[in-house]
């Protein structure tokens, strides 16, 4: 260290530049990966490490794969990475199950119109967000219902079975998303409600469901539902994994809303009655608004379960995206690219998680006032 | 039975915590326009006392009448009742995910049922009268102590109350902002409102009061005009009290 030789006169003192080797690229490399021996040593290993696998990783990902072509043969040249043609020859499939070819203008349109009706809510000068949120949420599946199902203005039923692939994936997630998180805040204020039976009611239904693996709750309903109903009232399989589904979500749900719900200072439940609001009014305007915001993080974490655990329908015979890459998997024609399947179903599913992720995070910033109380 | 003159009844109004008897036979009647101070060491039910008045707490025993209508178990008195009554909490208790101007025009619009554009009119009105119309979008997180306790009694005013509860309103407050606040309700106080304040600021209790209430184990120990109550304590607890707090 240099002993500073220059002298000021006192209360002139300027502002200095801070020293050259604490800021810039040199300053953060010395701060953050070589601040002792040990994070040198850790540092220089992982850098290591880094170069031995993903240079060859990148290769095979990108560099040697093999993008289009009709069969297997294309990828068995010599020195060919990963089999992507395989993917792209069956992209249809995993995208819409065994949805029929020549109508599949009809989940594409539904797809379409919601991405054109969600556009505008991310538009701030927008004025009607909650018309629109309100329509989506209600309007917007009986459309989405009738264009994918068909049975009416003209349009051919296209059975639930025959539904698959991501679309399967997102229609069981997104009804589970938008049903399970107002039956879970219910739920929540059930929970802490002071009537005794509105209250074990609630807390007989969470511990119920949360004590239940959901693989049980979709064989139950799948297999054992049948049985209670006459033959020939049998209802879709889809809908009932659908119902489990949000059965199971929502009990989740429900405690997650009820930890925001408990971290609202009791004040703000006093100042909200000693106003005259009523108890369906000071829930809605002033404790769920800041209960929701307080858990987004812990919402989320549950849509991203859910999201994820629709994956487990494979086992009741409904192929959702993993369970139809992995029917084509032991397709003979395409026999040994396995792992490209489920690096492509991998990277699917972190797309979309990842997507919620990012959200709830600027949801969170857009929603912060300030300090708290 | 109703009395016109008075605009509150407590009629040998009893209350327990489980066990613990809180309230014990208090007696209080205010006239419209009164000022009551109501003081006592922490946990004589000074606090409990008002918050009987709108039913933030349940009294178990004896009568309550605010305004001509009995507060019972009944929602819809209670409702009616809270309309009428407004309350300023030790800890303000704003809405900390609304605006200012928000928070204001929320029970207007809400609870009177007023069209938006009429109950930000009124809200802007109060919060001139509390000398902040500057912050009205700002949040209350980022408003000063004295200033949310100034929103918070423009946000009750809102619903043109005819009796004022203030819940020890200058405890939670640093020294230096005690006395906007203050300010705000000795205006108020000269505007003839009907005010029940529970407090330590004696200044206060002898600038606007008309009676002072001294509380202490669940009971009302003594109630006089604050010249004789001050100069002239009757009760040896009162004395005891009023010496404490002379002390600092």
């Amino acid at each position: 260290m240099t002993t500073e030789t220059q002298t000021y006169e006192l209360g002139n003192h300027p502002d200095l530049e801070p020293p050259s080797n604490t800021t810039g690229i040199m300053g953060w490399l010395r701060k953050n990966l070589f601040s002792s021996y040990v994070n040198s040593v850790l540092s220089l290993f992982v850098f290591y490490l880094l170069y031995l696998y993903i240079p060859p990783l990148i290769q095979w990902l990108f560099i040697d794969a093999v993008w289009t072509g009709g069969s297997r043969e294309v990828c068995e040249v010599e020195g060919a990475g990963a089999c992507w043609a395989f993917i792209d020859s069956r992209f249809t499939q995993f995208m819409y199950g065994f949805y029929p070819k020549d109508l599949l203008w009809r989940p594409n349109s539904a797809g379409l119109l919601l991405i054109a009706l969600m556009i505008p809510l991310f538009i701030k000068s927008f004025n009607y967000k909650w018309m629109l949120g309100g329509f989506i949420l209600v309007i917007y599946p009986i459309i989405a219902y009738f264009l994918i199902h068909g049975g009416s203005f003209g349009l051919e039923v296209v059975e639930t079975n025959k539904w698959g692939g991501l679309m399967l994936t997102l229609v069981l997630s997104g009804v589970g998303i938008v049903a399970s998180l107002p039956i879970g805040v219910v739920l929540a204020l059930g929970r802490r409600s002071e009537m005794p039976i509105v209250k074990s009611v609630s807390v007989v239904y969470i511990e119920f469901w949360r004590g239940v693996p959901l693989i049980t709750v979709l064989f139950m309903s799948s297999v054992m539902l049948p049985l209670f109903f006459a033959e020939g009232t049998d209802f879709d399989k889809l809908l009932r994994a659908m119902i489990g589904i949000i059965m199971f979500q929502s009990a989740y749900m429900a405690e997650v809303v009820r930890g925001g719900l408990q971290a609202i200072p009791k004040g703000q439940y006093e100042a909200a009655q000693a106003l005259g609001l009523s108890y369906w009014k000071s829930m809605g305007l002033i404790i769920l608004p800041q209960a929701l915001k307080l858990v987004i993080p812990g919402i989320v974490n549950t849509f991203i379960a859910l999201f994820k655990d629709t994956t487990l329908v494979l086992i009741i015979g409904l192929f959702d995206l993993l369970a139809i890459i992995q029917q084509a998997n032991s397709d003979s024609a395409w026999l040994g690219f396995d792992t490209e399947g489920y690096v492509f179903a991998a990277s699917v599913f972190w797309v979309f998680c990842f997507s919620m992720s990012r959200y709830s995070i600027a949801l969170e910033a857009k929603l912060h006032t300030g300090h708290k109380r | 039975m109703t009395d016109n003159q008075h605009i509150i009844e407590m009629n040998a109004v009893h209350k327990w915590y489980g066990s613990f008897h809180v309230l014990k036979d208090v007696n209080l009647k205010v006239s419209k326009g009164e000022r009551i101070v109501i003081c006592g060491p922490s946990g004589s039910g000074k606090s409990t006392a008002i918050r009987c008045i709108n039913h933030l707490e349940e009294h178990q025993k004896g009568q309550i009448i605010v305004d001509g209508t009995e507060l019972t178990g009944d929602l819809k008195h209670i409702e009616q009742i809270r309309k009428e009554v407004g309350m300023v909490f030790q800890h303000f208790n704003l809405f900390p995910h609304l605006t200012i101007l928000e928070n204001l025009a929320l029970a207007p619009i809400w609870v009177k049922k007023m069209p938006r554009k009429d109950a930000e009119e009124i809200a802007m009105k109060y919060l001139e009268r509390v000398k902040i119309p500057e912050q009205a979008k700002k949040y209350p997180g980022q408003l000063s102590g004295g200033q949310q306790q100034r929103v918070a009694i423009a946000r009750s005013l809102c619903m043109s109350p005819k009796v004022m509860l203030f819940d020890e309103p200058t405890s939670a407050l640093d020294p230096e902002m005690i006395s906007e606040v203050l300010d705000v309700m000795v205006e108020l106080a000269e505007e003839g409102m009907t005010m029940i304040c529970v407090t330590h600021e004696m200044g206060f209790a002898k600038k606007v009061a008309n009676r002072v209430i001294f509380m202490d184990a669940g009971q009302i120990i003594e109630q006089n005009d604050p010249h004789e109550f001050f100069d002239n304590p009757q009760h040896e607890r009162t004395k005891l009290f009023l010496s404490q707090i002379i002390q600092h």
